[in-house]
């Protein structure tokens, strides 16, 4: 056990847990921050895809240790309202099905479109990738990054 | 005008106040969660007056809907509330949509699966939303002292046009919730829908975008511990011992014990299907703890023998079920396939006389098509909250079946099933695999272990590898052709480990005069069960597939020469059982046809076509792709569906796109194979998933216009997109594709994949 200092969501916040605890569960159990889905473990499949300086990272493989001293952003802290413009096209289109695994596509989107504001369809397989969706709603999800893309 | 009786779903009008100790769980979620927009918010009512089981009113005209059936991403917590205020005449704007815990007293067939939501729930929601109108309307006519007939609704309003006497449904509740349930009510007409048929969106869109809890596996409580479980390696293997300290001095872990799911003497239901029914709790501090102690725990596994144990039947009587040794292979499952495809089967459906028919042919076209065993692979791994104190307990966790688990639970926990409450949480994805919940069970006995609250949560390898999967299958075609070309008889005979696929009764039987129809079935010890439209999944592809060469070999196109098929069995059927409408299902291959331009293709794109019936919808598929940087790509898919009338048509849309999406990945990638009784498979690095870049560029969901009462969504565009894909590969590349998965031949011919 150790002490470790983050600043998630623009919060500092102490958490007293095992250096090789993956963030994932830091702020599934410890902060719950919920919004961040457990899905492979294994960085395979984005559901626990959150921002770390504002690169799209799989919190599932980052040893709290090092996300000590970064920014950190999920989900509950992408907008204070809701109202990214990825979560309002999000809606616009009525992307989801189950819904688990928005939150990791949700949280690759807005780390693309930050880097990249126009992105071609290529661009967005490509960064879009590592995130499986089960339900298969992998058009709208292309359809809403385009909406995004224009209000941005 | 439909009248209808409302005694038929009687139970559906019980009041809360009327049970003692009723346990539903008002949530209010909407207020703590979210902000609705002012629109859509319309402030707390003081006092809410219970109408139904599935409607409450406030004083204000807040109306909060109970949508009675698990959401699996279906959309049902969305279009089953959409009936009730279709009906009830009020304002979509005014609603609150909360799901309903399990709940037998109050509520018919809480039960997700079989496409059957809707279908089912179709005339109870009608005349439950019917039924609370007409109490309004009741309430509103004794107040004024006029007749009710003479009263209208609109949008939550009540009027009663010659006195001019105007009320909002909140202004009438207090009275309308006293008054007796009428014997009878009428239905409004289809024409007149204004909610049905108009898309709304998810009533939990907000909640997913922000990252809200809304599964079992973000639920927490006070005091709450994790557990995980540690799993036989092998089906075909059971726990010996375990060693105990081999954990407990590890970081944040307080204890492990065996867990057994079932007494001796239980008779286990359809729904009870488990991978291991013993297997090894570790109880922690933490998810992380508890997944960390899992890797380190020392335990010894041996084969299990053959068992075996009482399964109850569907009408009573209890019968014995056998749970082969041994320890499985695929490459022995596949020659063991191949023996049982030589051997005659069991004759299902014999029409005329096919084997004389075959003894004439000219010319015999025969086929053989397999497909291997699918894990579900939900985004949400098996998990479940449980508080279990003293003889009363509380689950919480993603189920499709919550009525099918609750008396195994009781079973497995020794006390009544009215002590235990089964809360309904959305669920990240189902497929299927969620109509078996022993992960319910598995939780509530931990808790009941330790006498606290837990979540129990499956890592993805323990989701993966103790599966209740989509068997195995194999179908061996036949056609018996003159010297003309003309179709003589047609044979099926199609198996599998552990059931046969066969759907006797469906298309082509019914269009062909001679027509053999013979099951097989090789007993094994993987678990399977339902898997998005069972057996269909499989059959539809291998019918489809063999229908498209069939046309070729005689020199017909494919459509059309389902068609003649078609009307033949719509003028002059061949036998009485054939479960299908011919020309509902003709329907869907001219409006394919149309919507695809079938009959004007361009040169540069591969097209494939199919078409098939199950969970009483029918749908028709054409898959276009072409060979871009040597690498084929599934460019547009076009689908035309019969599924009656469609409640949330741009929900639907998704559903379908969703189907199609996971039907390409399957007969691409999907494929989960065993060595000594071992998924060889245990997470997506080799588990091969459908991703971004290869799900189709473009697709588009057509619905037949009709007035006909909804029937299945959820699964019916699956089946057949298997075959449209092969149908299309093999005009991409000269090549049939017989065996599932498609990728590692698509590899053969040089592609990438
Ligand atoms: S859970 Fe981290 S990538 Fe799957
Ligand atoms: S919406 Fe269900 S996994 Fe993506």
């Amino acid at each position: 056990m150790a002490q470790f200092n983050l600043n998630i969501n623009g919060k500092s916040q102490q958490v007293d847990v095992d250096p090789n605890t993956p963030l994932l569960w830091v702020l599934r159990d410890h902060l719950d921050l919920v919004g961040t889905k457990f899905g492979c473990g294994i960085a395979q499949c984005g559901a626990c895809t959150i921002h770390l300086d504002g690169n799209a990272v799989r919190s599932c493989q980052l040893p709290i240790s090092a996300a000590e001293g970064a920014q950190v952003t999920t989900i509950e802290g992408l907008s204070e309202n809701g109202d990214h413009p990825v979560q309002k096209a999000w809606l616009e289109h009525d992307v989801p099905q189950c819904g688990y695994c928005q939150a990791g596509q949700i949280m690759s989107a807005a780390a693309l479109l930050a880097q990249n504001p126009s992105p071609s369809d290529t661009d967005i397989d490509n960064a879009m990738n590592g995130n499986i969706c089960r339900c298969g709603t992998y058009l709208r999800i292309k359809a809403a990054i385009k909406t995004a893309s224009q209000n941005l | 005008m439909t009248t209808v009786n409302t005694k038929m779903n009687r139970r559906s009008f019980l009041k809360a106040s009327a049970l003692a100790g009723g346990g539903m769980m008002l949530s209010f979620a909407w207020l703590a969660g979210c902000k609705p927009t002012e629109e859509e918010m319309m402030g707390l009512p003081k006092e809410w007056f219970e109408l139904n089981s599935y409607i409450k009113i406030g004083e204000n005209g807040a109306v909060t809907l109970y949508s009675p059936n698990p959401e699996f991403g279906s959309n049902v917590k969305t279009s089953m509330p959409m009936i009730l205020a279709e009906e009830l005449d009020t304002d979509w704007k005014h609603v609150f949509v909360e799901q309903a815990d399990f709940y037998p007293e109050r509520f018919d067939r809480q039960f997700t699966g079989g496409s059957q939501g809707i279908r089912q729930g179709w005339t109870p929601l009608r005349t439950a939303g019917a039924t609370a109108r007409a109490m309004l309307v009741s309430a509103a006519a004794q107040s004024w002292n006029v007749p009710a007939s003479e009263i209208t609704t609109n949008a939550g309003q009540i009027e009663h046009k010659a006195s001019g006497n105007k009320a909002h449904y909140g202004e009438m509740a207090s009275l309308a919730a006293t008054l007796e349930v009428p014997e009878e009510v009428t239905l409004k007409e289809i024409k007149n829908f204004n909610i049905i048929g108009t898309s709304k969106k998810n009533v939990d869109g907000q909640k997913i975008i922000t990252g809200k809890p809304l599964f079992a596996i973000d639920h927490k409580v006070e005091g709450m511990k994790y557990a995980a479980l540690v799993m036989p390696p092998a089906f075909g293997m059971q726990l010996k011992s375990f060693d105990k300290s081999s954990v407990m001095g590890m970081s944040g872990i307080i204890d492990a014990f065996p867990i057994s799911l079932f007494k001796e003497d239980y008779a286990r239901n359809f729904f009870d299907t488990t991978t291991f029914p013993e297997v090894v709790a570790i109880v922690g501090n933490s998810t992380w703890e508890v997944m960390q102690a899992k890797k380190n725990l020392t335990a010894e596994w041996e084969k299990a023998p053959e068992t075996t144990f009482p399964m109850a039947g569907r009408g009573g009587g209890t019968s014995t079920a056998v749970v082969p040794a041994g320890l499985e292979n695929t490459n022995r499952h596949k020659a063991r396939m191949a023996e049982y495809i030589q051997k005659p089967g069991n004759v299902v459906r014999r029409d005329g006389d096919p084997e004389g028919m075959f003894n004439k042919a000219a010319k015999v076209l025969e086929r053989t098509y397999t497909a291997p065993f699918l894990a579900h692979n939900t985004m949400e791994p098996m998990n479940c909250f449980a508080n279990v104190k003293g003889d009363k307990a509380i689950i919480y966790g993603p189920t499709q079946a919550p009525e099918f688990i609750s008396g195994t639970i009781a079973q497995a926990l020794g006390i009544p099933k009215e002590n235990i409450q089964i809360n309904l949480a959305r669920m990240g994805g189902g497929f299927g695999r969620r109509a078996y919940s022993h992960h319910m069970t598995e939780a509530a006995l931990i808790s009941q272990k330790i006498q606290a609250p837990v979540k129990m949560v499956y890592t993805r390898e323990d989701d993966m590898s103790a599966g209740v999967y989509r068997p195995t299958y194999s179908a061996t075609y036949r056609a018996a052709l003159d010297e003309n070309n003309n179709l003589l008889a047609f044979h099926v005979k199609a198996g599998g480990i552990p059931e046969t696929p066969l759907h006797a009764n469906r298309f082509p039987a019914g269009a062909i005069d001679h027509y053999l129809a013979e099951a097989w079935d090789i007993p094994s010890n993987i678990t399977i069960g339902a898997f998005r439209a069972p057996r269909s999944n499989f059959i539809a592809g291998a019918e489809q597939s063999f229908l498209d060469e069939l046309a070729e070999e005689m020199g017909k196109d494919p459509i059309e020469f389902r068609l003649e098929l078609l009307k033949r069995a719509e003028t002059n059927p061949v036998g009485e059982r054939n479960d299908y409408e011919p020309k509902r299902y003709a329907g869907v291959l001219e409006l394919v046809r149309d919507k695809s331009n079938w009959t004007s293709q361009q040169s540069n794109v591969s097209r494939g076509v199919s078409a098939y019936f199950c969970h009483n919808s029918y749908v028709a598929e054409v898959v276009d792709t072409v060979i871009k940087d040597n690498q084929p790509v599934v460019e547009s898919v076009y689908a035309a569906v019969d599924c009656g009338i469609v409640v949330n048509p741009d929900a639907a849309r998704n559903m379908g796109e969703g189907a199609i999406v996971d039907g390409i990945g399957n007969a691409f990638f999907g494929e989960l194979t065993f060595e000594n009784g071992a998924p060889t498979k245990r997470n997506f690095d080799k588990y091969r998933m459908i991703r971004h870049k290869e799900a189709p560029k473009k697709i588009e969901v057509h619905f037949v216009e009709n007035n006909e009462d909804p029937t299945g969504l959820g699964e019916p565009l699956f089946p057949p997109v298997f075959a449209a894909l092969a149908n299309s590969l093999y005009k991409a590349t000269g090549k049939r594709y017989y065996e599932q998965p498609f990728a590692p031949q698509l590899e053969m011919e040089n592609l990438k994949m």
